[in-house]
């Protein structure tokens, strides 16, 4: 390498990190790109572990352990299709639930509530986001399921028992349950982003339409237009919360690993299942298999949220001439 | 001025407090530390083992952890730990795959029971080793099923369907039920087998024994199995169950002990054995043996002779702290053949007794 080259080189760099050529800000750019990186090691060195130890379970069923329904640890059957069945679902009914109560909670709070109201409703929002999820599912068992099995199931039932949805015997346990208290865990989460987002919004916009003559509600609509990659963002923000919640799901959903049309039934999370026999799995072959779950529930938070971002992103591109606020 | 002595005395006490951790720490030099972990079932009584334990030999201190039996098996494997703990005997293939001799050391007895709610009756219910197999498969469905009555005769029991509640946690309790089943029914050998997480041909999971009380007290018409511990403890309704000898038994600690004495005759010499369904006129059939783990050859004398210590206090001075804590102490041959087995750990060749 020639001199001048060697010099060329540096300046890259130098410029790269500093396009101001302040040394300062070169380290600061170098501190922070080395942080990041961190954050990406990280991600991959989880990948590797996880992948390296769930080999023995891969090599031995394949393919065949995202489909397979049967998981016998007794008889070394294992696969994962009845676990990722329950997390989806749950997850869909709990965002099915919460994403117009937050954002109704979050309209409310930024739109039209007045200041002294306003604030200790956030307040309590946000204080419900910080509750453990044991005590969620403590209540689950003690309130949540006994009144969705004496007052919500059975005029389900009584009503919409044309569906397969709401067929079958009522225990009060089961994927509506798990699905409810996700519902519960994750409103608190969307709906302050979503009051963040919002409040975000310039007032020019709110002044603008006003002004234009827009009555209150289609002022709401161009806030929510401007907050949308926002709000989507919250939402993911949720069901990500939703895939990943261990301790309250396992305590209503009944733990069973069966796919079945019914709500009413018991089913089974791929976080909860990992949770519950992971301390008791002695062959190597069952431990695998469970961390090969671990592995699963990794992918499907991915792609969902890969989905998700690409919804947003397509969304955006057709909204985006109104203008971009968060 | 003021400040200043303020700060001397400051630098003072640091000083007085670095040098008393300086003496202490000096004084855990001669401290022997022993590690245990493995299941959770016994830990109860092992937490109060170590207090009582540690209060008589103060330089002696041993750690507990109830990571599972599973957990427990896999530390003494790697050996992480000095002792492990096991509800059920570990396999063959698991002895095997051991780098030494693993002895097993049962410290106490167990039992499950049977528990439900009856739409809010709280009558006690009789039931056969094949009725209580046939409910667990899902074949009997109903309470008003005619099988039940006839061994439930004056019992009010409700038109609805049975709720079958499991533990959905891997666990010794469900070990213990299983293999009684798979005992009792060779259906359920068949179908399901034994183990501490089996594909439960019906019913919702629950989590923990607590969590399976619960479930089972908030849903009308439910059934399940718990500890015995924790069914006396909280007050639950148990049923009562023939035995192998055709007797109608009530789950107590008596019951258990004598369930564990009946199967002496049959009891391996490692003691690895399963005394469900046991022989005796009194015996519960639902009962189990909890092992402490420990390597016969052990890598450090003066470690190992703690251990050997605190094994043979355990199943002698120990045994008295059982019965308050809802455990069965070990029949008197039970604790003569551990102590042989306490008196044949060695380390570097010599025995350590």
């Amino acid at each position: 390498m020639k001199d001048s080259d060697k010099l060329k080189f540096v300046g890259q760099w130098q410029r790269w990190l500093s396009p101001t050529g302040n040394t300062g800000d070169a380290v600061f750019r170098a501190a922070m790109f080395a942080v990041a990186l961190l954050l990406l090691l990280i991600v991959a060195a989880m990948i590797v572990a996880l992948a390296s130890h769930s080999r023995l379970s891969i090599r031995e069923f394949g393919f065949g352990f995202l489909t397979g329904r049967e998981w016998n640890p007794i008889k070394g059957q294992f696969g994962a299709l009845a676990f990722i069945y329950g997390t989806i679902v749950s997850s869909l009914i709990a965002l099915l639930i919460s994403v117009p109560l937050s954002l109704g909670i979050a309209i409310f709070l930024v739109e039209q509530a007045p200041y002294y109201v306003s604030r200790p409703i956030t307040f309590l929002v946000e204080l419900l986001a910080a509750i453990p999820s044991v005590v969620y599912g403590l209540w689950g068992i003690f309130v949540l399921a006994p009144f969705l099995r004496v007052h919500v199931e059975p005029n389900l039932a009584h009503w919409f028992g044309w569906l397969p949805l709401f067929q079958g015997p009522i225990t009060g346990i089961g994927l509506l349950t798990g699905g409810v208290i996700l519902a519960i865990m994750v409103t608190p989460i969307i709906s302050a982003v979503v009051r963040d987002v919002l409040a975000a919004v310039p007032n020019t916009q709110r002044e603008a339409a006003l002004a234009l003559g827009a009555t209150k509600w289609e002022t709401t609509r161009v806030v929510l237009v401007n907050g949308a990659p926002g709000i989507a963002g919250a939402v993911i923000l949720g069901l990500g919360r939703a895939i990943g919640e261990t301790m309250a799901v396992t305590m209503v959903i009944g733990n069973r690993p069966e796919i079945s049309l019914s709500l009413f039934q018991p089913s089974y999370t791929l976080a909860s299942v990992i949770a519950n026999e992971f301390t008791e799995a002695t062959a190597d072959i069952y431990l695998s298999a469970l961390i090969e779950l671990g592995l699963i529930l990794f992918l499907v938070t991915f792609v969902v949220n890969a989905i998700a971002r690409l919804l947003v992103w397509r969304v955006t591109r057709r909204t985006s001439g109104v203008g971009m606020a968060a | 001025m003021f400040s200043k002595k303020i700060r001397r005395a400051r630098f003072v006490l640091i000083l007085i407090a670095l040098a008393a951790f300086l003496l202490t720490g000096c004084g855990s030099g001669t401290q022997i530390r022993l590690q245990g972990a493995g299941a959770t079932f016994p830990n109860p009584l092992y937490q109060k083992w170590l207090s009582e334990y540690g209060k008589q030999h103060p330089n002696i201190k041993i750690d507990y952890q109830s990571i599972g039996s599973g957990g427990g098996i896999k530390q003494i494997q790697a050996r992480t730990v000095d002792f492990g703990a096991s509800d059920s005997p570990m396999k063959d293939e698991d002895l095997k795959a051991a780098p030494g001799e693993i002895l097993h050391i049962p410290t106490v007895l167990g039992a499950v029971v049977i528990t439900y709610n009856l739409s809010g009756a709280s009558q006690t219910l009789r039931f056969t080793p094949e009725v209580v197999a046939d409910i667990f498969l899902g074949k009997i469905k109903k309470w008003a099923d005619p099988r039940l009555k006839t061994d439930n005769a004056g019992v009010n029991l409700p038109d609805g369907d049975i709720t079958v509640v499991y533990r959905s946690d891997g666990s010794g309790t469900s070990a213990v039920f299983t293999d009684y089943l798979s005992k009792v029914s060779p259906e359920w050998k068949e179908k399901v087998g034994s183990g501490t997480s089996p594909k439960w041909p019906v019913g919702i999971g629950a989590k923990g024994n607590e969590g399976v009380a619960g479930q089972i007290k908030q849903t009308p018409n439910t059934i399940g199995y718990v500890e015995l511990a924790y069914a006396v403890q909280n007050k639950l309704p148990v049923a009562v169950i023939k035995n192998k000898a055709g007797n109608f038994i009530e789950p107590s600690i008596d019951a258990v002990t004598a369930a564990a004495a009946a199967s002496v005759a049959t009891t391996p010499e490692d003691l690895r054995v399963s005394i469900t369904d046991a022989a005796g006129a009194t015996a519960y059939p639902i009962s189990s043996y909890t092992y402490i783990l420990a390597y016969k050859a052990q890598p450090d004398a003066v470690k190992g002779k703690a251990l050997v210590d605190f094994l043979w206090w355990g199943i002698h001075d120990g045994e008295a702290f059982a019965k308050d804590l809802r455990y069965a102490p070990l029949p008197d041959e039970i604790v003569k053949r551990a102590e042989a087995k306490i008196n044949s750990i060695t380390a570097g060749g010599k025995p350590l007794r």
